[in-house]
């Protein structure tokens, strides 16, 4: 009874320090998109609360905290609360089996691949509840595209996946990274060059992110699914995508960039790769985290969103013939052998 | 202990999300709770240490596949009066599908090929062991011509389904986005080069 208990006050310990940190970099993560956005624009960005703006998080949070939630006329009461709880469920679900280095990991289970496949394809739920239920035309236009446009996405990035434990031969997600051992040259973005390209674009799209916010497109439809949405419960969707973009950063690190490998190995001296800075840790995977998630706010300030019917072409008639033919070509050369990348296995 | 506990409160938000879907009159309602109703079986196949399956199921069945059910039920608008019509005059030809499910269901469970003298006890797995190379191996190599059969089956079906939607209907505007792309400047624009006009 006792043991049980500590191990249950251990894990929650565990998932504290995963969301803790986790919800503070959502907070900072929207204060560089302002930033990194504003000097792109040639213009500061929030420059006021705080040295430099640095606390405008903290003001925009305890903002939307105090503002009042209101819930509109003729609205599903139930499924309108229950929407933004379901998109930050599935959203932080996810991250229980993201490795942080080596046997740094909530639940190390076998189909940990398959489990973030299935949560971030329940999240689309939140998005679909928060339309149907808002009672409104254009929340329930903008869920229509946001289912649309992921299940279409999905698939081609469920096959980007399949090429991935294909070439690793494992669906858990700190083998993945322990496949691409070896040097830069072995992880898996050289190999599946086309995959990784497909993933980073498919990635962009599931979390509804510019240029494929359709879902949103304040120019058309106000603010898509979310346009009734206020205070907290609008606070709650905002954290769901932030943490969804962090998780797809994190997952491209460790499905092509070699996780928390370091990409000094194979290039210096083995004795040079061992220890804090040069050698595999943690601060690597963070630093190509880093990078993707600063390509979600470059990608938003340099490009005009995408017309609806060229999202829908680009997914179903250009990814998904590429990642079956990529399947194909892996798989020959899974067959044949090819050295360096498929000869382990 | 803490085992069973979870497993009845699993099984009893599986009866009664499957009861509600039936039962409840507003339709978008009825699939959400075919949602919950599959992913609390998802949860009681985790109990079953099978959880390949269970991510598979959220995975194809909550996440693809309710998602375009729910898009199509949502976007009906739904009277439900008439909805109760013909309760009577289908209730005859129901029951007696119902009853056919009903005996179907006790003759494959009833009768010896399930329970533990049969089947034996299940082992309990060491953490390590990976039930989805187990069921990949099984698959591809005991069961490979079922499987290929069903790959066709499924094949059928897609082209069936996309037929079914193909029709061409005259006048309809299409873009076409390879012309689109490749269209130069000078066929849209022409650039006029003139003296400015002195002003009268």
């Amino acid at each position: 009874m006792i043991d049980s208990l500590v191990s249950l006050a251990w894990t929650v310990a565990k998932v504290l320090a995963i969301l803790v940190p986790l919800v503070l970099a959502v907070a900072w993560y929207t204060f560089a998109e302002r930033k990194v956005v504003g000097y792109i624009q040639v213009r500061m960005g929030p420059n006021r609360v705080g040295p430099r703006g640095w606390l405008q998080p903290i003001a925009d949070g305890i903002k939307l905290v105090l503002k009042e939630v209101i819930i509109p006329a003729g609205a599903n009461r139930f499924l309108f609360v229950l929407a933004p709880v379901i998109a930050l469920g599935a959203a932080l679900a996810a991250w229980a089996v993201v490795p942080f280095g080596e046997g740094l990991v909530l639940a190390d289970i076998n189909a940990g691949l398959l489990y973030i496949l299935a949560m971030t394809s329940v999240g689309v739920y939140g998005v679909i509840i928060a339309g149907w239920a808002s009672n409104s035309k254009y929340a329930l236009l903008g869920a229509m595209r946001s289912a649309a446009q992921i299940v279409a996405y999905e698939i081609a990035m469920g096959f980007a996946l399949v090429v991935v434990l294909m070439a690793a031969g494992s669906l858990n997600l700190g083998e993945i990274v322990n496949a691409q051992d070896g040097s830069i040259l072995n992880w898996f973005w050289l190999p599946l060059l086309p995959m990784f390209v497909v993933y980073i674009i498919a990635g962009i799209a599931e979390t509804n992110r510019a240029p494929f916010d359709v879902a949103e497109g304040e120019s058309e439809i106000v603010a898509g699914f979310h346009v009734e949405y206020s205070g907290m419960s609008f606070l709650v969707f905002f954290l769901a995508e932030y943490a969804n973009m962090i998780l797809i950063s994190l997952l491209i690190s460790i499905m092509f960039l070699g996780g928390w490998l370091s990409p000094f190995q194979g290039i210096f001296p083995d004795r040079f790769t061992e220890g804090f800075p040069l050698g595999p840790g943690p601060h690597w995977l963070l630093l190509k985290t880093l990078f993707f998630m600063f390509l979600y706010l470059w990608l938003r300030a340099t490009f005009p969103r995408y017309r609806y019917d060229q999202i829908m072409r680009l997914g179903w008639k250009v990814f998904i013939p590429l990642t079956i033919v990529w399947i194909v070509v892996v798989g020959v050369a899974i067959v044949l052998d090819v050295p360096p990348w498929f000869d382990g296995a | 202990m803490a085992e069973l506990v979870v497993f009845y409160c699993f099984a009893a938000i599986l009866v009664f999300a499957a009861f509600r879907v039936i039962t409840v009159r507003n339709p978008v309602h009825a699939a959400l709770f075919l949602v919950l109703a599959f992913f609390s079986s998802a949860c009681v196949w985790i109990l079953l240490e099978a959880e390949f399956l269970a991510i598979v199921l959220v995975l194809v069945y909550v996440g693809a596949v309710m998602v375009l059910f729910l898009f199509v039920v949502m976007m009906l608008d739904i009277n439900l009066a008439p909805l109760r019509e013909g309760f009577t005059r289908y209730l005859g030809l129901g029951a007696a599908v119902a009853v056919l499910i009903v005996a179907q269901l006790l003759l494959v469970l009833g009768s010896d090929r399930f329970g533990l003298e049969r089947v034996g006890a299940p082992v309990r797995r060491a953490a390590d062991y990976s039930n989805t190379e187990e069921l990949g191996v099984l698959l591809y190599t005991v069961y490979a011509y079922p499987f290929e059969i069903a790959a066709v089956v499924l094949l059928v079906a897609i082209i069936a389904a996309i037929s079914l939607t193909m029709r061409r209907r005259p006048g309809i505007k299409a873009q076409n986005p390879a012309e689109q792309v490749a269209v130069r400047r000078s066929d849209r624009v022409r650039l006029v080069k003139m003296r400015s006009e002195s002003r009268r």
